[in-house]
């Protein structure tokens, strides 16, 4: 008889009006995101980077920007390089990781925020300067020495540089021993 | 005494609520009958071949998460088989399983966007496209575990995946396994008999075995016609030989049989995933067991090409890449499934009413990121 | 004039209030003018309810929120709605016929007032008691369709005429089981008055008339424009049917008169059907306003659940399925008021019986009758079809 299959449907419907939503209240509540999130404010730790720019090689988009000093003024110490800029263009990010996964010394990492819209595209571009201020909160992605820590960015402690990388971090004066002996 | 009446020609997109994205179409109606059609493309055109060709074959990976947007997981396998055939590298085992289990959640995912907003075309109001979305949800949920993207997930790399799952990603999946037949009941109870619903979908956009042969369709689309064709089945990739699943056919060809198709092979690929999850070298531990094999990041395979082509949920993806020996692709062609099974649109719409354009349309299950590239 | 007065407790009290200080037809002036402002604002009201009702009710039914920003659970919602409609841009497109577009909206919302003119809300609680109240309302309500015509006509845009075209055809031919299904309840009442309806029912009608019921609920569905018939402004297919090109508070007018048109109908349903605003206990407004909201509910329910029809469905739905029921509802009631001119109680218990079996039984034959028709027929081009311009 027709109507039956209507009939059901219907049943269906008003068992799920029951059901609690499954969608929550954005500003006020959001969602539980995983520690892999890879989010929007990048991490960037400035004593462990040596400005290799590998990062910015990987990147696909080609949208870091690393100026590093190497000449004259200030000579690199140990492996070094003072990094004089590193812009993220997040305009045209997309998040993708590779970044991440192209740092050598586990300098660079994803961040957990979601929430960096902005109302001018100049403003989308995280200069270095803000990078070195930002709360170090990473995103687990392609760190696996922080997911067997344990590290979860959600609970709202900063991760410090010395905690953040596969293996040590590199000593300027060991790296200036080996820097000399090698040579 | 007659009446003089004319042919009405109406454009349908590029920004039309059931085009499901930028797709034109110029429709020639009769009162609301359609008399022709003509549909026009790349308004989504972005050159991804072409960019392919500028980037360094890891660094496509990222792009081809953004060819059908709605399973990027089968986007990324596809490309990543053709290059491992390309650089002939063995992947690792479990990163194969893991491969595997991703990429039939993502099928999941993507039906179930196929199912609601075939519904949502059919009038439903977004009821059964928000109980679609909420399971839907609980798999991006994973995916974010997986790899920490929802939408565009680059998981897969070269030689496996490119990290283990998390602890959490197992029970999450256990949970979700248990779950997901009584909601796809729960849509067969909702949907597969309402009369409406059939009354709206069968017979409606036939598309014969022949037809949809000689159109060289794929996937659902060419499985509801009679046709049991599946690559999983037909040219087994990675491991897919070691499970044991079915493929669901329809008979008659109609958007009610697609739709009916694409419920079935739900269930099935939950079946592949639980025996995916059973056989699974070194069990739900994490890290135990290479996921990727070693390999360089600016990989420079050796000259010459490879075709690799996966059972994506909307039809036979297919990566054709030439390598020159250098760190990135000559050239990268893209075989998609959305825009091969738009090739019969004419047939199957032509005599039909503008109501069952958007039911055609939906039942084909298009992509416009795939179709345009 | 006494007699009304006696009859209309509502009017009586204003008409003696005004009487005391002005000639008695500037107080009846005045007393129909008050209950006039206040049936139309009342009106407005539950449209206003209505809205915010779908909006959370839907909501819910997806297993979402549903807004709840504006005012304590959104309860402001709809007023939120109507400030951002007022301060649209308010667009007239090029081509279109300037009196017709700007004519369209406010004929469309016309006749919903006057059928809520009949709509007794209450014990003696009521505008007018037109004793042929129920023809009243089926001809002012088809109106809307002239509306509706216009809208998409003078619209210049291809999707508002099909929208039109569409309404044209689907309206009209739904007109016709709607009255015809109304015709039981005016053999077994007696009256076309819908006080008298009311008044004349020992047994809510639903009861005694489920055939009849369910072939007004769905008529009054596809009059409404709710789903499954709700394609003369199929959103996935017309983009808005017949008011694609409306903005502002022209297209606030047409969605206005949409909802209100909800409410009136789901008031007739409750007055024709469900015994009105009789019950005990409760005092009558109040059981009136319960008994449209359950109806309301369904009418939500029915919204959030159900895919459209195409539209020669629809026309076949009217003319094979809904047109031919009421037939048989109207026989099956001839001939039980004809056997039982004063039934008692009894005997209505067996009308009750008898009507229900015809229902299921009419129901079961329908659908086995009418099942294949219903279904789609072969395209006639689909092998052989021109493959564009290949010649
Ligand atoms: S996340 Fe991807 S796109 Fe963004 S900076 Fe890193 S490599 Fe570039
Ligand atoms: S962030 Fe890492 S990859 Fe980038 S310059 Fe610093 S050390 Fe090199």
């Amino acid at each position: 008889m027709y109507g039956i299959g209507v009939l059901k449907g219907m049943a269906v419907t008003l068992k799920n009006f029951l059901r609690p939503s499954f969608t929550v209240q954005y500003p006020e509540e959001s969602l539980p995101q995983h520690p892999r999130f890879r989010g929007q404010d990048f991490v960037w730790y400035e004593e462990r980077c040596t400005g290799c720019a590998s990062c910015a090689k990987y990147c696909p988009l080609g949208i870091i920007r690393i100026v590093t000093d190497p000449s004259g003024v200030a000579t690199p110490q140990g492996d070094k390089y003072k990094v004089l800029a590193f812009d993220i263009d997040l305009g045209r990010c997309m998040y993708c990781g590779l970044c991440v996964e192209g740092c050598p010394y586990d300098a660079l990492h994803m961040g957990s925020g979601f929430e960096r819209a902005r109302y001018r595209r100049q403003e989308l571009v995280i200069p270095v300067e803000e990078l070195r201020r930002m709360p170090k909160r990473p995103s687990t992605w392609f760190r696996p020495q922080m997911e067997t820590k344990g590290y979860d960015p959600r609970m709202g402690k900063e991760l410090p540089w010395q905690e953040a990388g596969r293996h040590e971090a590199p000593d300027v004066e060991k790296m200036k021993e080996r820097w000399v002996k090698e040579r | 005494m007659t009446l003089r009446t004319e042919p009405v020609t109406v454009n349908i997109g590029p920004q039309h609520p059931s085009t499901h994205g930028v797709f034109r179409l110029r429709v020639t109606f009769d009162g609301e009958v359609i008399q022709e059609v003509e549909p026009v493309f790349g308004y989504l055109h972005r050159g991804s071949e072409k960019l392919a060709e500028e980037r360094t074959y890891s660094q496509v990976i990222t792009l081809t998460d953004r060819l059908d947007y709605v399973a990027s997981m089968t986007n990324n396998q596809a490309y990543v088989l053709a290059l491992e055939k390309l650089c002939h590298v063995q992947p690792a085992e479990r990163g194969l399983y893991l491969r595997v289990i991703a990429a039939e959640l993502q099928r999941i995912a993507s039906h179930l966007v196929a199912t609601g907003f075939l519904l949502q075309d059919l009038g439903a109001f977004g009821t059964p496209l928000m109980y679609c979305f909420r399971e839907r949800e609980r798999i991006l949920d994973m995916f974010e575990m997986l790899c920490g993207a929802r939408i565009t997930h680059s998981y897969l790399r070269i030689g496996g995946v490119f990290q283990d799952a998390p602890e959490e990603f197992w029970p999450a999946l256990r949970i979700f396994l248990h779950d997901m037949p009584p909601y796809i009941d729960e849509y067969e109870q909702l949907l597969a008999e309402n009369e409406i619903l059939v009354a709206r979908t069968k017979g409606v956009g036939l598309l014969s075995q022949e037809m949809a042969i000689a159109s060289s369709t794929s996937g659902p689309v060419l499985r509801a016609s009679g046709v049991p064709w599946d690559l999983r089945k037909a040219d087994p990739y990675e491991v897919y030989d070691r499970f044991d699943f079915d493929i669901p056919v329809g008979t008659a060809g109609d958007s009610y049989d697609r739709f009916i198709v694409r419920i079935q092979e739900m269930r099935q690929s939950l079946r592949i995933v639980q025996q995916a999850v059973d056989q699974l070298p070194g069990g739900t531990s994490v890290g135990k067991v290479p996921v990727r094999a070693k390999v360089p990041f600016f990989i420079r395979p050796p000259v010459g090409d490879a075709y690799a082509h996966v059972e994506a949920p909307k039809g036979e993806l297919g990566f054709y890449l030439v390598s020159d020996g250098s760190i990135a692709p000559y050239r990268c062609k893209i075989r998609s499934p959305s825009f091969i099974n738009l090739t019969p649109l004419k047939e199957m719409l032509i005599g039909w009413k503008l109501a069952d354009l958007v039911v055609i349309l939906g039942s084909i299950d298009i992509n416009m990121g795939e179709v345009d590239r | 004039m006494e007699s009304f007065l006696e009859r209309n407790s509502f009017f009586s009290h204003l008409y003696r209030f005004f009487d005391a200080a002005t000639p008695s037809w500037l107080a009846y002036l005045l007393a129909a003018s008050v209950i006039v402002f206040v049936l139309v604002n009342g009106l407005m009201l539950f449209t206003m309810a209505l809205i915010y009702m779908e909006r959370r009710l839907i909501g819910r039914f997806q297993v979402r929120l549903g807004p709840n920003r504006v005012g304590p659970f959104g309860l402001l919602q709809p007023v939120a709605d109507a400030i951002k409609i007022l301060f649209k841009e308010d667009l007239v497109p090029v081509g279109a016929d300037r009196i017709t577009f700007n004519l369209a909206p406010v004929l469309f919302i016309f006749p919903v007032f006057l059928s809520l003119a009949v709509v007794p809300f209450g014990e003696r609680y009521f505008l007018a008691d037109l004793n042929v109240a129920v023809l009243f309302i089926m001809g002012v309500s088809g109106l809307s369709t002239i509306a509706i015509l216009m809208a998409g006509w003078s619209s210049a845009n291809r999707y508002a005429m099909f929208g039109a075209v569409r309404a044209v055809a689907q309206l009209i031919s739904y007109e016709v089981p709607m009255v015809l299904s109304l015709v039981g309840v005016l053999l077994l009442v007696g009256s076309m008055s819908m006080v008298t309806i009311v008044e004349g029912q020992r047994l809510p009608l639903i009861l005694l008339q489920p055939l009849g019921f369910l072939v007004f609920f769905m008529a009054a569905l596809a009059e409404l424009n709710r789903t499954p018939f709700d394609l003369v402004e199929a959103e996935s297919e017309l983009v808005a049917g017949y008011h694609t090109e409306y903005s502002g508070m022209k297209f606030g007018m047409f969605m206005l008169a949409e909802f209100a048109a909800s409410v009136v109908s789901s008031a007739i349903i409750v007055t024709v059907f469900f015994k009105g605003w009789e019950g005990p206990l409760l005092p009558s407004h109040l059981w009136f306003v319960i008994k449209l909201f359950v109806v309301l509910f369904v009418l939500i329910w029915i919204r959030a659940t159900l895919p459209r029809l195409r539209i020669d469905q629809i026309m076949a739905f009217a003319w094979k399925v809904l047109f031919p029921l009421s037939l048989v509802n109207i026989a099956a009631t001839a001939v039980e008021v004809l056997l039982w001119p004063q039934p008692t109680t009894a005997q209505i218990w067996a009308m009750v019986g008898i009507n229900w079996g015809v229902t299921f039984v009419s129901l079961a034959l329908w659908s086995w009758l009418m099942g294949p028709t219903l279904r789609p027929n072969m395209p006639q081009l689909l092998r052989g079809a021109t493959t564009g311009k290949a010649a």
